[in-house]
């Protein structure tokens, strides 16, 4: 018996293939865009963790020289014989390749040893530790595949001989310290200690990174459950007079559900193999791309080849399996408390669907008052993200209501008996598109969400850059008495000569940089402030008042006015300015104060401002006039260029990624037009009957589902913005430290809307020409034939 | 009203050409209404439906007062179906989004006749003035059927076609429903031609054709 | 997986350490080798011998609180050679490390650290005694050392003569002639302070340094040693050691109160386990029954804190002991190779 029912309940697939396709389609594409997420965000991740550990950053606290320059072997052995447990690390590059020298004997537990594994043969000549395809000319190398890319790790004395290292590019300090230990500047002067404030540089900036990707899997997960869950409803749906004719045959209610649950799985399973296999080659042909991404934004190597790594194929699964079971769950649910004998007739949509919609709309308002009461308490990335998910969800719920309120709407205003039809016609259709108009609205928020980030970013941090680097050139003098002589050099050939000094300080009591610039309109004209008093440049460098950066007014709870408490002195803020991808705080003080707080000071770092023809001149005269290392004189068209084609393939990803999930969400509308097409023959023959043409109405259907799209997107903007604000407001807050103003792209919303409406014209076009296309005697059956 | 002359139709099913009306020729004045009956598979729905419109003439003619039906392309035919006759189906005539008020006034204002005195007589004659909030699939069977003659009464069409309008109702029902609808057909001085299986409905009207195999008998 | 894992990768000769004791008897290509008859030259002998493979400055003490407590640390500096020689910088093949131990009847803090010569964050003088690896420095006049949440500082001095094993500092291990070069200073006396948390506890006592260097030690069969250094309440003072192989060899020295010393050959000295105990290690014997007959000594030796492992890159017991029977005192026992 079981047998035949089951035979009975495939048999159907056989006669609706399209179904089928339907069912395993949305499996598969919400697995794929899902697990193609995850694929690049683990393959990122992973890479990037590699680099962590080989660098061993983001975990230690670091010492460097405040000068930049290395720090001398005596001064580690002066620190070590003190009791301060630190460990050195030289490195630099070599024909391209990272080559990092760890002194193994002192190094913490992890560091530059994930890759490297007992096993490995024991050498008996210098060794270096490379990753894939690295060759070091004239030392042995061992292939170690876990190591970050590009990269040769190795005892530090081989690879200061290799690179020519005179001292320790940085120290790190071992999380374990003996009981007692003299202050640092007791024992070495001019060092900086670098504390992982909750990570380090590289760790923040990559993160900014992988939360941006971490935003998008999560709606395209969502996106994705939204599109499972509306192909197995339909399916179940759809399958109701079957079931009706097994009962009546005798078949018992628990065999059938127990048999369809077993072919939910099984199907759920087939769908999310094909899936994470699409997911693949999504995160195969976006990869390059990412990788590229991440080594220009922040100088950390991502593999370029894909790994297929358990974490994220599993997790593909998962999301399939569960996403199909908990579908046929609702639909399992009400198969089992269907009568016998009601129901033969598929009701894909129905008037009555009033009480569902009234749970769902109370369902939805209580969502948004959770998102309410999360973005007034929310203060990490737990409660960002549950902000984020309650808000999409509760409009995803609502989407429905507000719609059909839309429609009704429209309904009251339409002029002549087509338009009224066609009014009520789509709000009577909105329970079998809701579902896929949720999959886009929650497409289309993403979008605007995630670009309107992405954008505030990019736009705050080319102010920021045209900020920072003001100034046309930038020196690096070699020492103190070089730097003397290179302002000597350069007074009376340039405009103004700044220099770039930093005094490591307590303000408040937190960690700071001070800096005390010289009075220069390149600071007047160019720095942005979030807030500042009148004249504060003139009270600045008065020495009246200080100016902070974000990180420091936030950890501080500094406003303007506050009172700054700094070694030798207390100034009230008079400015605050915006500071991005620095984790530490900042103090600028008038250059006078400075100079007397600090006499011995001696910047080693300037500001070149000079006329912009004169930039290649002076570039010349310096490195072969004054004879400065060219890397010592940098040209800030250049960093500045470099910076913002970053952010260009920061966008190629999150670009293709936009098309990528409205294109799963024209698909999702697609699937629901086809599957009620047959449903709307009955519907629209009376029209044709009554004299409508079909094309009449074949261009009507088109319109509905733009028109539908179209409102969609009027729900989906403000909702994307909203998004936009938690990313930028509450989520980079907990995540970084500082808040990104928010910019908005009207131009790129239209952009959005246009592509929006040509997905989903194409998808409505299909079941659209299908309709048009039906043979009248079609359309007569549906008044003579009992169906 | 209705004149066919040598009307011929074929379709193909099954691979096979089944040749259904084989040269029929009928009249029909105003105001007067006429029963076809016949088997099942005569032709006689096939004939209706030409008459109306709804499908394409192989060779013969369909005239509807002046207008030749054959002559007609599908926008033609589609204006014809809405502006001079009016067909009412065995089922499935209604519009389910659209309330039974809305129904009824449905086709009177798609073909510009809305007269808004008459549609509520009419929903007084059909007695469902109580109902008009209400959707169709609310309705019962013989509901919606009367439903469906006050919709296509209400545009006063010259012409009415039928289509076994009561195919789906029991009997009393049925006849109840066809009295309605010769009383108000009456009343609008439009012409009537049903079709249908029920020899006693038949009587009902004025005239009766057989049709046997795709032949007048 | 950890950082001392790379060094061993990174550095392999030192998985000398890695491989535990038994590794000290493979072979000596290159290095010096100790030989009979050899003049020590002080202070120059103090210092670091690079030309041999291993070499140790051995400190152990048994302290008394003001309240009574007895309380044993440890301060030990190995040093291990890749290559027989001594150079610069990063390219100094000499390996430093350090174990530190603070033992209290219930407890027992233990700390290590590596270091590489060439650079001066591990060494030894040749001026005059003087060891150090990071901030821990041992001379004859102080000792300190240290972990996260323990410390200890002591003020040492000098009350008797240096002291030579076996055949005037000429040290045989095995029946097959691995031998090392042997001294000790056992008598000094101690005074200063143990730091445990935020608890300061003054202690006095005595200490004992050991200094020995070879390049083979042991021989291919030998697994481990017991090793005893005993102080009786009478001045006078025991160094007795078993190695453990396919036969047992003993040694041992016994030390009179005002320095002078008598050697005893293999199988004089007798030392038995009599019981066993767990520790965070392996089991090891912590109850010894230990013999002189040419003294005259028959006493037991019983462990104050039988869970003295060391669990350290190189793992031992290590720890101090009280002496019962014909002869009272006190003293610390070592124990390695076992597993």
């Amino acid at each position: 018996m079981r047998r035949q029912a089951l035979i009975a309940l495939l048999s159907y697939w056989r006669r609706n293939w399209l179904q089928f396709f339907t069912l395993l389609a949305g499996l598969a594409l919400a697995t794929a865009l899902w697990s193609g997420v995850q694929a690049i965000n683990a393959e990122a991740r992973a890479s990037y963790d590699a680099a962590a550990a080989t660098l061993g950053e983001g975990q230690y606290t670091q010492i460097t020289a405040n000068n930049g320059l290395p720090i001398a072997v005596e001064d580690y052995v002066a620190l070590r014989r003190v009791g301060w447990l630190v460990s050195p690390v030289v490195e630099g590059r070599l024909d391209g390749v990272r080559l990092i020298g760890v002194e193994p004997l002192t190094a913490p537990q992890g560091i530059g040893t994930t890759a490297l594994s007992i096993e490995a043969e024991l050498p008996s000549e210098p060794t270096l530790w490379v990753s894939s395809g690295v060759s070091v000319d004239g030392v042995t190398t061992v292939e170690t595949p876990e190591l970050a890319p590009n990269t040769a790790i190795g005892d530090i004395g081989l690879v200061s001989d290799l690179l020519g290292a005179q001292g320790i590019s940085r120290l790190l300090v071992l999380s374990d310290q003996p009981v007692r230990q003299p202050p640092l500047e007791s024992v070495v002067q001019g060092l900086n200690v670098q504390t992982p404030q909750g990570g380090s540089d590289i760790g923040r900036l990559t993160d900014s990174f992988h939360l941006n990707l971490t935003a998008f899997g999560f709606l395209s997960f969502v996106v994705g459950i939204f599109i499972v869950n509306g192909a197995v409803g339909l399916a179940f749906e759809q399958r109701r007079p079957l079931v009706r004719t097994l009962r009546a045959l005798g078949v018992p209610l628990r065999t059938v559900i127990a048999i369809m649950a077993a072919e939910m799985a099984v199907l759920s399973l087939l769908g999310g193999v094909i899936g994470v296999v699409i997911g693949y080659f999504i995160a195969a042909a976006l990869l390059p791309d990412v990788a590229a991404t991440l080594q220009g934004l922040y100088g950390a190597d991502v593999g370029g080849t894909l790994a297929i790594r358990p974490v994220w194929w599993l997790s593909g699964l998962g999301i399939a399996l569960l996403g199909g079971m908990a579908a046929s769950a609702s639909a399992l649910w009400k198969l089992s408390r269907m009568p016998l004998l009601a129901g033969a007739q598929p009701r894909a949509w129905s008037m009555q669907a009033g009480r569902g919609r009234v749970i769902q709309t109370i369902a939805g308002l209580f969502m948004l008052a959770a998102a309410g009461i999360f973005a007034l308490i929310a203060d990490g990335l737990v409660t960002g993200f549950a902000l984020l998910g309650t808000l999409l969800l509760g409009a995803a719920l609502l989407l429905p209501m507000v719609l059909n309120a839309a429609l009704a709407l429209g309904q009251r205003l339409a002029k002549g008996p087509v338009w009224e039809w066609f009014w009520a016609d789509t709000r009577q259709q909105l329970p079998g598109l809701s579902l896929a108009l949720a999959a886009l609205l929650l497409a289309m928020a993403a979008n605007i969400g995630v670009s309107t980030m992405v954008s505030s970013f990019r736009q705050t941090f080319v102010g920021f850059l045209d900020q920072r680097l003001a100034a046309e050139l930038y020196v690096t003098a070699r020492d103190e008495e070089d730097a003397v002589a290179l302002e000597q050099f350069l007074a009376g050939k340039v405009e103004s000569v700044l220099p770039i000094e930093q005094i490591d300080v307590e303000a408040n009591g937190l960690p700071a940089e001070l800096y005390g610039p010289i009075d220069d309109r390149t600071y007047r004209d160019n720095w942005r402030f979030l807030s500042q008093v009148p004249q504060m440049w003139d009270i600045v460098q008065a020495g009246e008042g200080v100016a902070i950066n974000e990180q420091l007014s936030y950890r501080g709870d500094l406003q303007l006015g506050d009172m700054l408490e700094l070694p030798g002195i207390t100034l009230p803020v008079v400015g605050i300015y915006g500071d991005y991808g620095n984790p530490i705080g900042q103090v600028i003080i008038g250059r006078e104060v400075f100079k007397e707080l600090y006499p011995d000071s001696q910047a080693l770092r300037y500001g070149v401002r000079v006329l912009p023809e004169d930039v290649a001149a002076l570039t010349d005269q310096l490195v072969s006039e004054y004879g400065l290392p060219e890397a010592n004189v940098i040209n800030q068209a250049g960093i500045k260029a470099y910076s913002l084609d970053i952010f260009e393939r920061t966008f190629t990803v999150t670009g293709a990624l936009n098309w990528l999930t409205l294109g799963v969400a024209g698909f999702a509308i697609l699937m629901s037009l086809l599957t009620l097409s047959g449903m709307r023959i009955p519907q629209l023959a009376p029209l044709w009957a009554l004299g409508l043409t079909r094309g009449r109405l074949e261009r009507l259907e088109i319109l509905r589902t733009v028109m539908l799209t179209a409102w969609t997107f009027v729900f989906a903007l403000p909702l994307g913005l909203a998004l936009a604000w938690v990313l930028l407001a509450v989520v980079n807050v907990a995540a970084f430290g500082w808040r990104l103003p928010m910019f908005v792209f009207p131009t790129s919303y239209v952009f959005l809307l246009v592509q929006a409406l040509i997905a989903a014209g194409a998808a409505a076009l299909w079941p659209a020409l299908k309709l048009g296309r039906t043979p009248t005697s079609h359309l007569l059956k549906v008044f003579a034939n009992e169906r | 009203m209705l004149k066919i002359r040598d009307l011929q139709k074929s379709y193909v099913s099954a691979g096979q050409t089944v040749q259904v009306l084989k040269g029929v020729s009928l009249d029909l004045a105003g105001a007067e209404t006429l029963a076809l009956t016949g088997e099942s598979g005569s032709g006689k729905s096939t004939l209706l439906h030409l008459a109306a419109g709804l499908d394409v003439v192989d060779a013969g003619d369909v005239f509807v007062g002046e207008t030749n039906v054959g002559k007609l392309n599908e926008a033609g035919r589609a204006h014809l179906r809405r502006d001079v006759v009016g067909v009412i189906f065995q089922q499935f005539n209604l519009i389910p989004s659209l309330t039974v008020e809305a129904n009824i006034a449905f086709h009177a204002r798609l073909a510009g006749k809305y007269d808004a005195d008459w549609c509520k007589r009419l929903a007084d004659r059909i007695g469902l003035t109580e109902q008009l909030g209400k959707y169709p699939e609310q309705l019962s069977g013989g509901q919606q059927q009367r439903v469906a003659i006050a919709r296509t009464l209400a545009a006063k069409p010259a012409l009415v076609l039928a289509d076994e309008p009561t195919g789906n109702l029991d009997e009393e029902t049925a006849a109840q429903v066809i009295a309605l609808m010769l009383e108000l057909v009456s009343e609008t001085g439009a012409a009537l031609l049903m079709v249908t299986h029920s020899s006693a409905l038949a009587a009902m009207l004025d005239r009766r054709l057989h049709l046997r195999a795709g032949q007048v008998a | 997986m950890n950082a001392r894992v790379l060094a061993l990768l990174l550095l392999w000769p030192l998985a000398a350490f890695g491989q535990g004791f038994a590794g000290l008897g493979s072979d000596a290509d290159g290095f010096a080798l100790p030989q009979r008859g050899y003049t020590f030259d002080f202070p120059t002998d103090h210092g670091a011998h690079p030309e041999y493979r291993i070499e140790w400055w051995y400190v152990t003490a048994n302290l008394t609180g003001d309240d009574g407590a007895e309380y044993g640390v440890q301060w030990t500096l190995f040093r291990s050679a890749l290559a027989p020689e001594e150079a610069a910088g990063w390219s100094s093949p000499q390996v430093w490390m350090g174990h530190a131990a603070l033992t209290t009847e219930d407890a027992h803090f233990t700390a290590e650290r590596f270091g590489r010569g060439g650079i001066g964050q591990a060494g030894a003088s040749d001026q005059q005694l003087s060891a150090w690896i990071d901030d821990w420095e041992l001379d004859f006049s102080h000792m300190t050392a240290s972990g996260t949440d323990w410390r200890y500082d002591l003020s040492l001095s000098e009350t008797g003569p240096l002291v030579f094993h076996g055949a005037e500092g000429y040290s045989v291990k095995s029946a097959g002639g691995q031998a090392s070069y042997y001294y000790s200073q056992p008598f000094l006396a101690v005074d200063g302070t143990l730091t445990i948390g935020n608890e300061d506890i003054h202690v006095t006592g005595n200490a004992w340094l050991d200094r020995e260097w070879s390049s083979q030690p042991l021989a291919e069969d030998q697994s481990g040693w017991d090793w005893f250094s005993l102080s009786f309440d009478d001045g006078d003072k025991l160094m007795g050691f078993r190695l453990r192989g396919a036969d047992t060899y003993t040694s041992a020295t016994w030390i009179d109160a005002d320095g002078g010393t008598t050697a005893y050959t293999d199988g004089a000295f007798m030392a038995e386990p009599l019981e066993n105990s767990p520790t965070s290690g392996p089991e090891v014997p912590v109850l010894w029954q230990v013999q002189l007959p040419e003294r005259g000594l028959d006493v037991t030796v019983s462990a104050i804190n039988p869970d003295s492992w060391m669990p350290l890159t190189t793992q031992y017991w290590e720890g101090p002991v009280t002496v019962t029977g014909t002869h009272t005192g006190r003293g610390y026992l070592e124990m390695t190779g076992y597993e």
